[in-house]
């Protein structure tokens, strides 16, 4: 079938020009997204699309896992459920202590004229499944855009924050993890009240706060959470705990790592969240463009 | 395809469906698409590279260039990839097939192996370096090690891939 015809008929262009065309296409679309993202519409459409071949190659596993919870023993189910009732009333009790010191808060707020805190409206999302890219540390929520969920949404676990929504697909969303390179988080020292930022490395497990001078006060074991002075994510949510630092005086910054406190890559629930509150606006930055008016006015 | 060779006498077999050859990609894919995390991301194998291998060094001239760029397409929305990264991936691949497919056949099976291993790293490299070029940081070696399972599924492939095309239980010899 794939016998050389002779060369007098007709084969279309050489597998070399069909080549470079196709691969200039496929730049030209790599630029696209990389540089300007213009191709997220069709990205959707895509996804829409293969929603029902990622769910079948899901199938086998969540059918397997189904079997076996059929055959769970049922001590084993009266002993969880006990420890889980336990678990209820303990936290219903320190919740109810919560709402009063919520309004308390709120109330001294008010007195203060601060702004009020954002309430929190929390939605539960599966992850089916983490992205199979060796470059990126991203998981797949199964809840999109169909559900209202937005992009930037903070996704936390019953731990602490564990990263953010990052593309909204319309039945499902990817959620970059805060260990993803360069995912940045705006955080609060717990112990001092300092404010800094952790940064993800690309490494699983591991965290580093940059930009902090030698001499900081930071120890070992001190609690990072979430400081909400980015307006994207709400402020309190556990992110990390300082695990090691090393003040080299080589340095400009101390090298710090930090160990995320969630279960970044485990566990399968999470939580969107979603901050209703009012910013105030942003201060308009007239300066930088003021300026080359006023020179362009004096230059005639 | 199973061009002539002297040693040996081929089969002759019957034309290739092309609903068949659709149906062993669209299950790559799906397999392509089974969880993994970990350690198991680095060992999977890129399941719709191979079978695209496959078709593409049987029968360079079906599946021209337009298909393996679509199929990349659809793979770099599946994986959140960057768009264009397993398109140019599997063009350089269908290139790679139609330049070297009469010389793969003659050899034998662990020959052949060897050849498609050599090709899946090189579109294993060229999207490497797609991303490097976006600026992410190199994963390490072992992301040199999806291929090599790839490339061992060769000869799996090469011996089921035919089964439908062999023709039925000829009279003559009955």
């Amino acid at each position: 079938m794939d016998d050389q015809p002779p060369p007098f008929f007709e084969r279309g262009p050489s597998p070399l020009a069909r080549f470079t065309f196709f691969a200039l296409l496929s730049i030209a679309l790599l630029f696209a997204d990389a540089r300007l993202r213009y191709l997220e519409h069709i990205r959707q459409a895509v996804s829409v699309a293969l929603f029902p071949l990622e769910r079948a190659a899901l199938a086998p596993g969540a059918a397997l896992l189904r079997l076996a919870a059929f055959f769970t023993d049922q001590s084993r189910l009266i002993q969880e459920n006990e420890s889980l009732r336990l678990k209820s009333l303990e936290l219903s009790s320190k919740a109810a202590r919560v709402d009063a010191l919520t309004a308390e808060s709120a109330q001294l707020r008010r007195l203060l004229s601060a702004s009020q805190r954002g309430e929190l409206t929390l939605q539960l999302g599966e992850i089916v499944y983490a992205k199979r890219d060796p470059f990126t540390r991203r998981v797949v929520v199964d809840r999109g855009s169909q559900h209202g969920v937005t992009i930037g949404q903070a996704v936390i676990d019953e731990s602490g924050l564990i990263g953010q929504v990052t593309r909204v697909l319309p039945l499902a969303s990817e959620v970059t993890l805060v260990t993803d390179k360069n995912q940045a988080v705006p955080v609060q020292n717990l112990r001092t009240g300092a404010r800094s930022v952790v940064f993800g490395v690309g490494r699983d497990d591991t965290l580093e706060l940059r930009f902090m001078p030698v001499n900081a006060d930071i120890q070992v074991g001190d609690k990072l959470v979430t400081s909400g002075i980015d307006g994207l994510y709400p402020a309190g949510f556990p992110v990390a705990t300082v695990a090691a630092v090393d003040r080299s005086a080589t340095n400009a910054f101390a090298n710090i790592d930090c160990a995320p406190a969630a279960g970044v890559n485990r566990g399968s629930l999470v939580l969107l969240v979603l901050e209703k509150r009012t910013l105030p606006e942003k201060p308009r930055d007239e300066e930088p463009v003021t300026r080359p008016a006023k020179s362009k006015k004096k230059a005639p | 395809m199973n061009h002539p060779r002297i040693d040996k006498p081929t089969e002759i077999l019957l034309p290739v469906n092309p609903l068949f050859v659709a149906g062993t990609l669209a299950v790559a894919f799906v397999l392509n698409l089974l969880p993994a995390s970990g350690q198991l991301l680095l060992w999977r194998p890129d399941f719709v590279a191979v079978v695209l291998a496959y078709w593409l060094i049987h029968y360079p001239r079906r599946l021209g260039f337009l298909l393996p760029w679509l199929l990349g397409l659809a793979m770099d929305v599946a994986e959140g990839a960057l768009f264009g990264q397993y398109a140019l991936g599997y063009t350089a691949l269908a290139l790679m097939a139609a330049l070297a497919h009469r010389r793969v056949l003659m050899f034998d099976i662990l020959s052949q192996t060897i050849h498609v291993l050599v090709m899946l790293q090189v579109v294993k490299l060229i999207m490497l370096l797609v991303r490097m070029a976006e600026g992410a940081e190199f994963p390490g070696w072992l992301y040199f090690l999806g291929p090599v399972t790839a490339a061992m599924l060769w000869p799996l492939l090469s011996v089921t891939l035919v089964i439908p095309q062999k023709p039925k239980s000829d009279a003559d010899h009955a």
